[in-house]
């Protein structure tokens, strides 16, 4: 399935690699390649663009501290258009480059219904059968792709204005445009808790690029036993084992 | 007008009974007539709006009409509409309609706008733009029903008809009533000009063979602070495509007195939700964790 869209993505990946490096160390492995990283912050800078930028159109009463970083309320207006412009266009690249992990499979229909054990931590370990992303990645990742959809319709709805497109058009553009947004921005939050403080170890996958093998079998059991051909559950008995006997 | 309110007594600290000269005053909304039929197209008061306002040249576009040009413009906010009608016995008529800001009692603009008193409605019906609070965002435009606010690219804000708030609140004419020859633009308040338009269209139905003659003042937005005399009242459209039942869209009602702050609230809370998950359950760490000291974790589950 050499397509032309394949190609360039491979490309790209190779490119990048070429210039960028990941470090692993022993004990780690390796997770987000360069291409990947780089695309991963590219869409995060212009989604914060966006979102400090959108701020200041959604509630200026609240907001309107955000929008002297844009040169005040008519500039972030007419910049806004263009973050998101960009925002899309470089998730749409990850897209490319995720859509075989991003396929949604029983193990990620399993994993959302063990949520609960997960939220409250009364299970320390990830279902054994979660692969290289899990359900609440993939839920984000596609709420993501269908809100890129909605924000480049109704953005250039938006951005071409009513005597293009007809005044309730854009009314009810700007609805579904907000509403897109503050799903999103939902989702953020859970994101950006998660890889920071809520799961220690997962921050360095995306700017080192490697994690640390019991990260891989706590989080990613399935992933872990595909990259490494060991049992999961085995490992981490082992060095569980190993810490005690270290202990006393 | 507001002028003279500013040192009226509202509410008086301990006082029983009413205030004592409360009600007295009236409390008068302006209005602008225009009777469309004696309107000889000589755009006097397209030239007083541009010289009032000091507005810069805006280049006129032919169109094989005597029209200025298409529609109005952000620095052009009074247009003479020219338009040929055809009438079922063969005869043409001419119709010319003066196209402005309405001024709603309702300003589908106002309920559009998100910026803070970028745009305001006073309490003598008058709907103002301050273009120092203006975010340039244009929802007012897909707002107005009169297809009537327009954006100026080099300023990245909106401008549209005062109806020379600037001279009103200083007891003056709108300039364009000032340079009218034929005065069939005529400035009083609400109840004043119905009263002379109700009177000209009973004239125009009863001496004049206009039997649909009758006044514009669209109800669906609350009634306007302009109003026309039309030789066909139920038939708007002709004059340039005034709607004959101007619509605020309903998303903006829903949109901004429930959705916004309820989903706001909402994703706020979300990030409550994640503080609070961080300091009640605490993360999860990579396995396997240090064994816990004895007795620390006694009350978890």
């Amino acid at each position: 399935m050499a397509t032309a869209v394949e190609r360039f993505d491979e490309k790209a990946r190779q490119t990048f690699e070429r210039f960028g490096k990941t470090e692993v160390y022993v004990g780690e492995l390796p997770r987000h390649p360069v291409y990947t990283r780089f695309l991963h912050w590219m869409v995060a800078l212009f989604f914060f663009l966006a979102l400090f930028s959108g701020f200041g159109i959604y509630l200026p009463w609240l907001f309107r501290w955000f929008t002297p970083i844009f040169g005040g309320g008519p500039l972030s207006r007419a910049m806004h258009p263009w973050f998101g412009l960009f925002f899309c266009l470089f998730f749409g690249l990850q897209v490319l480059n995720w859509l075989g992990p991003m396929r949604w499979t029983k193990a990620d229909s399993h994993w959302i219904r063990n949520l609960k054990t997960q939220v409250m931590g009364t299970e320390k370990l990830d279902p054994p059968d979660t692969g290289f992303f899990n359900g609440g990645q993939k839920l984000q990742f596609w709420e993501i792709v269908i809100g890129c959809v909605i924000y480049l319709i109704t953005g250039i709805i938006l951005w071409a204005g009513a005597p293009t497109f007809g005044r309730l058009t854009v009314a009810v553009s700007y609805v579904l445009h907000d509403i897109s947004a503050l799903i999103m921005l939902g989702g953020i939050f859970i994101h950006i808790y998660l890889s920071t403080f809520g799961e220690p170890g997962t921050f360095q996958a995306m700017t080192r690029g490697a994690v640390s093998e019991a990260w891989a079998w706590t989080f990613h059991p399935a992933w872990y036993k595909e990259v490494t051909g060991r049992d999961p559950r085995q490992a981490y008995e082992e060095a569980r084992r190993q810490m005690l006997a270290k202990r006393t | 007008m507001s002028d003279r309110k500013t040192l009226q007594t509202e509410m008086i600290s301990a006082h029983p009974g009413p205030v004592p000269g409360a009600g007295v005053q009236r409390d008068l909304e302006v209005c602008k007539l225009v009777d469309t039929t004696t309107c000889i197209g000589c755009k006097a008061c397209e030239v007083a709006c541009v010289e009032w306002n000091d507005m810069p040249f805006s280049a006129t576009t032919f169109d094989n009409t005597h029209q200025t040009m298409p529609e109005t413009r952000w620095n052009f906010w009074n247009l003479i509409k020219f338009n040929e009608h055809q009438r079922e016995d063969g005869t043409i008529q001419w119709l010319m309609r003066k196209d402005q800001c309405m001024h709603c009692a309702d300003p589908g603009c106002l309920r559009a706008c998100p910026a803070d008193g970028a745009i305001v409605k006073y309490s003598n019906g008058i709907v103002d733009f301050n273009q120092e609070n203006c975010i340039g965002c244009e929802y007012c435009v897909s707002g107005c029903p009169f297809n009537i606010p327009k954006f100026n690219p080099a300023t990245k804000k909106v401008y549209k008809c005062t109806l020379c708030s600037d001279r009103v609140g200083q007891g003056l004419e709108p300039a364009c009533i000032k340079a009218c020859p034929t005065g069939c633009l005529k400035f009083g308040t609400k109840e004043d000009m119905k009263f002379v338009a109700e009177t000209r269209a009973k004239q125009l139905r009863d001496h004049f063979g206009f039997e649909k003659a009758g006044v514009y003042d669209p109800q669906s937005v609350g009634g306007t602070h302009v109003i026309y005399v039309l030789h066909d009242a139920t038939q708007p459209e002709l004059y340039g495509n005034l709607p004959r039942n101007p619509q605020i869209p309903w998303s903006y009602t829903i949109w901004k007195w429930l959705a916004k702050p309820v989903l706001g609230t909402f994703a706020l809370f979300g990030l409550l939700g994640v503080c609070l998950h961080y300091v009640t359950i605490g993360p999860r760490r990579p396995q396997p964790e240090p064994p816990k000291k004895e007795g620390s974790d006694g009350n978890r589950g």
